[in-house]
């Protein structure tokens, strides 16, 4: 192990290390059963924790006029709930706890994640693909349950000349089916380019000479990995209110 | 070299026996279940936490604060209205304490006006009762100085008469100095 490590020389990149899953209890190298408590779930505990806190601890005051964490809290709430409103519609409320879980969740997570030696749950494909096919799925059973068979008017664009619209109808379909992948791919993709840029320029500032300019690359990806963990759950957010939307209104 | 047993467990589909990720960490497999898993847990957590806790306290937080400040501005507005009608009842106030003093200024002003009319007809009429007795006095003695004058002419005459040796017929005196005068 040691010759190992000596053979590889000051210099290594191991930029997606951050992002193996490991057990947190037990011996090391035990295998990772579903149910096993891990890094992962030790983060995503954090991010529960962090929503506890701000919207339970912060607000346990119920202040007319209120504190600096009960203000956070009611923004967080005002922000969503007028997401919801102006995107979805007045008659999509009732779905808003699900889409604040969900935005709560990404925010929470991906900021967690930029704390050093963390670990970026967000980045686990298998973690955005759950969220991204969960809401997919969820928007078009709502879809069809709510309007039935005129759900697929969706794909039917009527202001459009007839001749064109099996062609349109084609392109939407695949569109519509395409929606999961990059709802979730986006989000994956962006937090763990992010941290592997951040691990790539952090292994470059063992050379002493290029040490500074690494530093201050770091510096500002981090700055910017700050803003992409804002709008990322933004995005996924808006989106999300966005296919509810469609499938609440399929008619263009 | 050889691997320890520990290393030789580690070394798998994602970890090489260095202990580090083959290719990307996210396409494991082997840790598709542990995310998934986890997640759920995770959202339920968070969604459970936001129904029953966080949402109905933020909610009633806000109801409660939209409340109070369209009260406290239904309570402002009804202030200002009370002021409104305090400076109405004071302005009204003032304007009839002013006619009322208007209206007793004027009562006095007649009042003494008809005390002071009386006062001069009073004076008047004792004025004239005193000129008219002063004219009867004034009348008695011009009687008077104009008997005396007769008198004195009389007796004047008579002696001037006598004086210039004429002989003294009183009567015809009396009568020369009575039409003489009479001339006058």
């Amino acid at each position: 192990m040691a010759e190992d490590a000596h053979a590889e020389g000051g210099l290594t990149f191991h930029p997606m290390d951050q992002f193996m899953i490991k057990p947190l209890f037990g011996e090391y190298g035990d295998p990772v059963h579903w149910y096993t408590v891990t890094n992962l779930t030790l983060w995503m505990a954090l991010a529960v924790l962090c929503v506890l806190g701000l919207f339970v601890f912060a607000t346990r005051g119920r202040a007319v006029v209120p504190g600096r964490g009960q203000s956070v809290a009611e923004l967080a709430y005002g922000f969503v709930y007028k997401m919801v409103e102006d995107v979805t519609g007045k008659d999509a409320i009732r779905y808003f706890p699900y889409i604040f879980t969900l935005f709560l969740f990404i925010l929470f997570a991906n900021f967690l994640a930029l704390i050093p030696t963390s670990f970026s749950t967000t980045s686990h494909i298998g973690v955005t693909a759950v969220l991204g096919f969960g809401v997919f799925f969820a928007v078009t059973i709502l879809g069809f349950v709510k309007n039935g068979a005129s759900f697929l008017g969706l794909f039917w664009v009527t202001s459009a000349p007839l001749v064109l619209r099996p062609i349109l109808a084609l392109i939407e379909v695949i569109s519509y089916f395409v929606r999961p992948v990059s709802h979730s791919i986006r989000l994956a993709g962006n937090i763990m380019a992010g941290h592997a840029v951040l691990k790539v320029f952090a292994g470059f500032a063992a050379i002493t000479a290029i040490a500074p300019v690494s530093v201050l690359a770091i510096v500002a990806i981090y700055g910017l990995e700050v803003l992409v963990a804002g709008i990322q759950a933004y995005v996924f957010t808006i989106l999300t209110c966005v296919y509810l939307r469609d499938a609440l209104h399929p008619s263009h | 070299m050889a691997t320890t047993p520990i290393e030789q467990e580690l070394a798998g589909a994602c970890v090489n026996s260095l202990g580090n990720a083959i290719g990307m960490p996210q396409l494991c497999d082997a840790w598709f279940g542990n995310q998934v898993f986890w997640l759920l847990v995770a959202l339920v957590a968070i969604y459970l936490i936001l129904t029953k806790l966080a949402l109905p306290r933020l909610s009633a937080v806000l109801a409660e604060r939209t409340g109070t400040i369209s009260n406290d501005l239904a309570a402002a507005e009804d202030l200002n209205r009370q002021a409104k009608d305090a400076e109405a009842a004071y302005e009204k106030a003032l304007a009839d304490a002013r006619a009322e003093a208007q209206r007793i200024s004027d009562e006095a002003r007649a009042a003494i006006k008809v005390d002071l009319d009386a006062a001069i007809a009073t004076a008047d009429e004792k004025i004239a009762a005193k000129s008219a007795e002063s004219e009867k006095q004034i009348s008695e003695i011009r009687a008077g100085a104009t008997a005396s004058i007769a008198e004195v002419a009389k007796d004047v005459a008579a002696e001037i008469v006598k004086a210039l040796g004429g002989k003294v017929d009183q009567s015809k005196v009396d009568a020369a100095v009575v039409a003489r005068m009479k001339g006058n």
